[in-house]
């Protein structure tokens, strides 16, 4: 199997470039699927879910610089940051020694949109070929019917799950964020999240996970518990192209250094850009013409998760500790007259319409991120942030620019200067809140390398 | 009587005030930092010690560099602009706006109003570090650039966006004789026109402004410029004499608020804590192990050399080599076999025809009788002006030459990587040819004159500064981007607490890794092959050779006279070329009475109006520079080739006109209107509109909507469009059209038909920047023209908002008309395109397919390749005449955008024509380019051609387009040849 693969010269060759390696049933049962990172807590029960499938998954917990390093020499580098770093992730762990290369497949999500991100796929296959992997499959996780594996399905009973386990992630990601800034113990939120994922990950082994009022309420419970100290509240909210916006790999942790500067990180759950894509069918029809099935799938998977999102809502509502999340409907409605809900190619609309939601919530001071000439937000970010601050003149909005050159010192320095103005809009003097030694939150990653985490990885 | 400490830690220097209890300055400094943060800021405080001992102490830093230290000791830390604002509200409180540059920083603070403080983004340039690499290409000190500029009586459009964009803009003007005087002072307008467009971003900068950084302070041609620009008087620009302590000021001013004092012995130990608090990077493998390492690797590259022969005692026939570089000149002069008899290397301080001249007068002295100079060739960027000045035999294109000399070393030479001060140029050879010309661009600019500067800003002459790296234990790490981008990796690097050694040679992996990965973009290192020649006088330096071959992996030749490669190419051609030939080089006497006259006037050849620089020398020789075209000096009307480019731009100018009845619509030529123009033209024609539309872009029309850009990274046809709106509303039309279009018309070559998010959505961009008068309406609908009923329907609803006259029917015939007037353009670009191959065909002519995307077409972002390409002798064929291939075949990539599946297209149907290559046009910033580009590669490879791409921008780089057009060429023609010696 070495042999095979050896990099061709590209003139000893009238073919050219990778082929596609299809994940076939067989591979099901040797084959160890490698995840990479993006959404801690969500994705931990999202494997979860696809090893209940019989799927052999693991999820790339890695964080180091020799990733950056490897999407360098793997991507084309003006290709933006994300894929560099997913990509990156996934040949330094195949590098590493510790897999086999021959019973290793990947998964990569593509969405079909009109920006870069639909051709991560095709940017690893070429990296996979110039490394001489090509032989290893790739999953294309899509639904807009891109590419199919006979070997890999998501039965309709996963797809339930999944939106469970979307939802569940979003609750504990918006709660524990509005722990975590003001915890007596340092890490109690933390650890308490892990708890939770641990807990939702086992449901889902069984129908527990279903009884969802049950759980929120006791998740509802379990954080109001955490003692807090009262001090000013100074949220600041994390938008930005996906990736970005949540993978502490790619926004050199930025949760965390928020919380260790004494603000409080908003960060909305991925159920609105799962609806936000769906939404869009219905626009092309209103706009286009096209897509005729769209009313169809935004009143069915629309219609469900937007109950999802209420149910939440109104837990968080009832318990009364926490600030509840907006609903998906609502940030439609915001968006009217500063930008077209046409605008749909990466996150869109829905980014100026998050920033909108933001200020309206009384969160007016903003980090909004982006991979270094991240097409769509030229538009839906940069482009409008005039627009906004011209309707919200007390908005405080920073564009921090990813990229494997930019330095966190400058990031941070920006970031800075946007809190120090946050400080003194709350009319809070910093210094309580600056003195406090700089500490960083223990990153899940750590806890998810224990390998009991998931009883189902044993059986297998 | 508690004293407040502000200490201000910037990239490359420490300032520090303290104030007594009523706010009066006891005490301020600025001094250079070297780098060395916590200890120089301990020892400021021990240096501090009878003043500050006895009283309690409030202490603030503040500064890029002063965030570690302030992580490290605790001392508080308050953000520099936020600092700068609190200094300016207390001590100059009737500021309106100020206006920060730092050395790498630029800041702009609006007091009045909405406060709003903003920073320059990662990617600009128009700060200190930009005047300062400004003066070193200008080889002048800082105070003779600011000296220079007051006296000047032109100012020369110059991109200040980053230090590459610039030189690029000077370069040329430098060569064609501007006077320093002029170009000291565009330099500083280049830094005031980058403040006010990337930094207020439109918000007008009014009332008093008050200026601050160390170069305002000291630049009075800066703030000349400043006051000019933004029309201040004396009383309204303020330059306080506090400018280089202010941040300083801020902090302390800002430590005033805090609660916490110190006393001093406690501020002392917070500083030793930092000090003694370990250094948080890892580092990088060092460069050398040991002493023995290093002397085994010096003898290995000692055995790459040239004989020397003695030119005191050689006779017989000589050959000169010159290359013409943009900042060094070279010559180099070879015996019949190719012995090296004189050799020379200098910088040419802006003044190549100078250095050549004396060196010519030095050679020739030597020369008596016994040596003849029987063939001369030059090659680099002043190729074209020493033919001109001293009648050089030959001239020969930059890639050719380093090749030439690279096979002396090694014949199966399989790849050549030449590192300058500015220019970085690699090229792969394929069945000795050479192939894919790569040059180094605006983001991957890492050059040898970078770790120069740096040296220089470090305070170290470069040789030490580079030998100190070459034994660094823990080289840091700084990435790989461009300059502005390393800038920044250094000051964190400083935070961290890094030593010079380490430094330096983190500088020297970051050169060779922005090489590596930027330009050349390696994946692994059998892609260069095993026989690498490395040149350039950046390889000179031992840590950066070292660093390359460590990242590589492999040794590499890096000869001794590796500075003077090209000469000694050229000298080689020179040799070969011109054997039983006569040299018509400048004699000894000629060169005696050597006279040159330059005079620059405007071309009115075209609509570019190129400023021309005439060069006459003795006997009537003539050069002219600065022309984007041949026709200025070949006086012919330009090659009358088939030129798609020009075809399309000229059925796009002479659409129907049509008279006014329900008003006047503008409609912006640019992005996808260059495609969608006829369409549109038509439609609303149809409809009773008078279309305005606005003329192909001149860099005036960019300049008058550059204020509005929101974004300094998108691509420059999207920024051109603000300038296109601008033109519309100074029509005063009544509406102005430019319809957001997330799909593309489905050509059946794709996967999906989408356009790139730019150019789909950039009319929200228009719409949320630019203030349109309220008579105009802006008319942006999302809108498809896949399914014209739809359309139609679609837009009779938006259009009744306005003119609730306008009937469904009217106008379903209008887009059925403006859809039949739309398949006729690109039927007859089509039927041009068959003419245009036949053409080539029936006359032996060779062909390029020019592939970008429509708006291409447009002359100022073109810069006039098309044209170039043409009086090279090529056929120019566009991606978009090319008929789709007979079946859609996969890629590897999804291919779902419709301008870009044309390029794939063009690249397959390439492969099967005869004498026709394709070149690829990709802007700047396009990220769908980062894509697109490896896979067009990949296609042409699979059949053998060769691939080039051009990377453009708002810079007008001709000179580095014409180096890959004549490499190319080159190739070609080796290529024939073999094929003809085959047969």
């Amino acid at each position: 199997m070495e042999n095979n693969c050896l990099l061709p010269q590209a003139s000893d060759t009238s073919e050219y470039g990778p082929h596609r390696v299809e994940f076939t049933p067989e591979m099901k049962a040797t084959h160890t699927i490698l995840v990479p990172m993006m959404l801690p807590i969500h994705f931990t029960m999202l494997c979860e879910i696809f090893r209940q499938e019989g799927y052999r998954v693991e999820l790339l917990t890695t964080n180091h610089r020799g990733i950056v390093e490897e999407g360098l020499k793997s991507v084309h580098n003006d290709t933006c940051y994300p894929a560099l770093l997913v990509i990156g992730q996934m040949m330094d762990a195949l590098k590493s020694g510790k897999y086999d290369l021959d019973k290793t497949a990947l998964l990569i999500t593509q969405t079909g949109g009109g920006c870069r991100a639909s051709n991560y796929l095709s940017l690893l296959r070429k990296a996979l070929y110039n490394a001489g992997m090509g032989h290893i499959p790739v999953i294309s996780i899509n639904f807009s019917g891109l590419e199919k594996n006979s070997g890999f399905h998501i039965s309709a009973r996963a797809l339930v799950k999944i939106a469970f386990a979307i939802t569940y992630g979003d609750m504990l990601m918006w709660i524990a964020n509005q722990c975590r800034t003001y915890e007596k113990t340092p890490g109690k939120t933390q650890q308490t999240v892990e708890r939770w994922t641990r807990e939702l990950t086992g449901q889902f082994h069984s129908l527990r996970f279903f009884f969802v009022r049950r759980n929120y309420r006791a998740i509802l419970q379990d954080f109001a518990a955490i003692e807090r100290v009262e001090k000013p509240r100074v949220p600041v909210g994390i938008v930005g192209e996906i990736y970005m916006k949540y993978a502490a790999l790619g926004n050199n942790c930025l949760e965390d250094f928020l919380v260790s500067q004494g603000a409080e990180p908003v960060v909305s759950g991925v159920t609105d850009f799962v609806l936000y894509c769906i939404r869009n069918g219905v626009f092309d029809q209103k706009l286009y013409g096209t897509n005729k099935k769209a009313g169809l799938t935004w009143a069915v998977a629309g219609g469900y998760l937007l109950s999802r999102q209420k149910q939440i809502i109104s837990a968080i509502r009832e318990e009364g500790s926490f600030r509840a999340p907006t609903l998906f409907t609502e940030l439609e409605k915001l968006v009217e007259g500063t930008i077209g809900t046409g605008a749909k190619m990466g996150e869109g609309w829905l980014l100026t319409s998050e920033m909108l939601e933001l200020i309206h919530s009384g969160v007016g001071n903003i980090v909004c991120t982006q991979p270094f000439g991240c097409l769509p937000n030229h538009i839906v970010a940069k482009g409008m942030i005039r627009k906004i601050r011209e309707a919200h003149p007390q908005a405080n909005i920073v564009a921090v620019d990813y990229d494997p050159g930019a330095t966190r010192i400058n990031q941070e320095n920006r970031i800075k200067l946007m809190l120090a103005n946050a400080f003194r809009n709350a009319g809070i003097h910093p210094e309580e809140e600056a003195a406090e030694p700089a500490r960083a939150a223990q990153p899940l990653a750590d806890f998810l390398h224990a390998p009991e985490a998931s009883p189902a990885a044993q059986q297998i | 009587m508690c004293y407040k400490v502000g200490i201000d830690i910037g990239s490359t220097t420490l300032k520090c005030v303290v104030l007594d209890e009523r706010g009066n300055i006891l005490y301020k400094s600025y001094e250079r930092h070297l780098s060395r943060v916590r200890q120089l800021t301990r020892d400021k405080f021990s240096e501090l010690q009878e003043l500050l001992k006895s009283h309690p102490l409030k202490v603030a830093l503040t500064g890029s560099a002063a965030l570690g230290v302030s992580e490290k000791s605790g001392l508080p830390f308050v953000q520099e602009v936020f600092a700068t604002s609190g200094a300016a509200r207390a001590y100059y409180p009737q500021t309106d706006a100020v206006i920060e540059l730092g050395g790498e920083d630029a800041k702009i603070i609006f007091l009045q109003g909405t406060p709003e403080e903003r920073m320059n983004s990662t990617c600009a340039g128009g700060t200190g570090s930009f005047i300062d690499q400004m003066a070193a290409l200008l080889a002048v000190s800082l105070s003779e650039l600011d000296e220079l500029s007051l006296q000047h009586s032109c100012i020369y459009p110059i991109a200040s966006r980053c230090g590459v964009f610039a030189k690029t803009d000077i370069q040329p003007l430098i060569n064609q004789g501007a006077r320093k005087e002029d170009l000291a002072a565009s330099i500083f307008q280049a830094v005031v026109d980058q403040t006010i467009a990337g930094l207020a971003q439109g918000r007008p900068i009014e009332g008093n402004v008050l200026f601050l950084g160390g170069p305002l302070a000291f630049l009075k041609g800066l703030q000349q410029r400043f006051k000019e620009t933004l029309h201040l008087d004396e009383k309204s620009a303020v330059f306080p004499a506090l400018a280089p302590y202010f941040v300083a000021l801020g902090a302390a001013v800002y430590a005033d608020g805090l609660q916490k004092t110190y006393c001093y012995e406690e501020l002392l130990q917070a500083m030793d804590t930092a000090l003694k608090s370990p250094n948080e990077t890892a580092g990088l493998e060092p460069l050398f192990l040991n002493e023995q390492e290093y002397e085994r690797f010096c003898l290995r590259h000692q055995s790459a050399d040239v004989p020397k022969a003695d030119i005191r005692s050689y006779s017989g026939n000589a050959y000169l080599g010159i290359d013409a570089g943009s900042t060094t000149t070279k010559l180099v002069l070879i015996t019949e076999d190719d012995r090296i008899l004189y050799s020379h290397y200098c910088r040419n301080e802006g003044n190549p025809m100078q250095v050549v001249l004396e060196e010519l007068q030095k050679i020739y002295a030597q020369l008596g009788l016994r040596i003849k100079i029987a063939g001369s060739a030059v090659t680099g960027y002043g190729e074209e002006l020493m033919r001109g000045a001293f009648n050089v035999d030959i001239g020969i294109v930059e890639t050719v030459a380093h090749y030439t000399a690279a096979r002396y070393f090694n014949p199966d030479v399989s790849f050549i990587i030449d590192i300058g001060g500015q220019d970085m140029k690699c090229f792969h050879i394929r069945d000795h040819a050479i192939d894919s010309v790569l040059l180094n661009e605006a983001c991957s600019s890492g050059c040898g004159s970078f770790i120069e500067t740096f040296a220089g800003s470090m305070g170290y002459p470069i040789a030490e500064f580079a030998r100190l790296g070459l034994f660094a234990r823990h080289p840091v790490d700084l990435g790989t981007r461009c300059t502005v981008f390393m800038n920044s990796s250094v000051k964190q690097a400083q935070k961290d607490g890094a030593p010079v050694e380490d430094i330096s040679a983190g500088l020297s992996l970051s050169v060779v890794k922005n090489a590596l990965y930027k330009v050349i973009r390696v994946h692994s290192p059998e892609e260069l092959g095993k026989n690498i020649v490395v040149q350039g006088g950046t390889f000179l330096n031992d840590s950066v050779l070292r660093s390359f071959e460590k990242e590589l992996g492999v040794p590499v030749i890096r000869p001794v006279i590796a500075g003077l490669m090209g000469a000694y190419g050229a000298a080689l051609i020179a040799k070969e070329r011109m054997q039983n030939k006569q040299s018509g080089l400048i004699g000894e006497e000629e060169l005696r009475h050597f006279r040159h006259e330059s005079k620059p006037v405007v071309c009115r050849g075209c609509t570019n109006h190129c400023r021309l620089t005439i060069n006459t020398f003795p006997g009537g020789r003539r050069f002219i520079s600065g022309n984007k075209c041949e026709r200025p000096v070949t006086g012919d009307q330009g090659s009358q080739l088939p030129n798609l480019y020009r075809y399309k731009l000229s059925l796009l100018e002479n659409l129907p006109n049509y008279e006014n009845r329900r008003g006047r619509i503008g409609l912006p030529f640019g992005l996808n209107f260059y495609e969608l123009l006829p369409f549109w033209n038509t439609f609303f024609g149809e409809l009773g509109f008078q279309p305005v539309i606005s003329p192909p872009s001149t860099r005036g029309l960019y300049r008058s909507g550059q204020a509005t850009i929101p974004s300094d990274t998108v691509c420059f046809p999207a920024k051109v469009m603000h300038g296109h709106i601008q033109y519309l509303v100074e029509q005063g039309v009544d509406i102005i059209f430019y319809p957001c279009m997330t799909y593309n018309l489905d050509e059946g070559m794709s996967d999906n038909c989408y356009n790139c998010p730019v150019v789909a959505y950039y009319p929200e961009v228009i719409k949320g920047n630019m203030k349109l008068p309220g008579q105009v309406r802006f008319l942006y609908p999302y809108i498809s023209l896949g399914d014209l009923k739809f359309f139609a329907r679609r837009m009779t609803g938006i259009l009744q908002k306005h003119f609730p006259s306008l009937t469904r029917r009217e106008v379903l015939a209008a887009a059925e008309k403006a859809s039949r007037a739309l398949q006729a353009f690109y039927e007859a670009v089509h039927a041009e395109g068959a003419r245009a191959i036949r053409y080539a065909r029936e006359n032996g002519c060779r062909s390029i397919i020019l592939a970008g995307r429509p708006y291409h077409a447009d002359p100022l972002i073109n810069h006039g390749i098309d044209n170039l390409i043409s009086s090279l002798g090529f056929v120019v064929l566009s991606e978009d005449a090319l008929e789709p291939m007979p079946e859609y075949q996969k890629l590897n990539v999804l291919n779902q955008w419709t301008y870009h599946a044309r390029m794939y297209n063009a690249a397959r149907r390439c492969l099967s024509m005869p004498d026709t290559e394709l070149v690829q046009l990709v802007s700047f910033g396009c990220g769908i380019d980062a894509i697109t580009t490896d896979e067009v590669r990949d296609i042409l490879r699979s059949g053998k051609k060769l691939y080039t791409q051009i990377k453009m921008d708002e810079i007008n780089n001709l000179g580095a387009v014409k180096i890959r057009l004549r490499s190319l060429l080159a190739a070609m023609e080796e290529r024939a040849q073999e094929q003809e010696a085959a047969r």
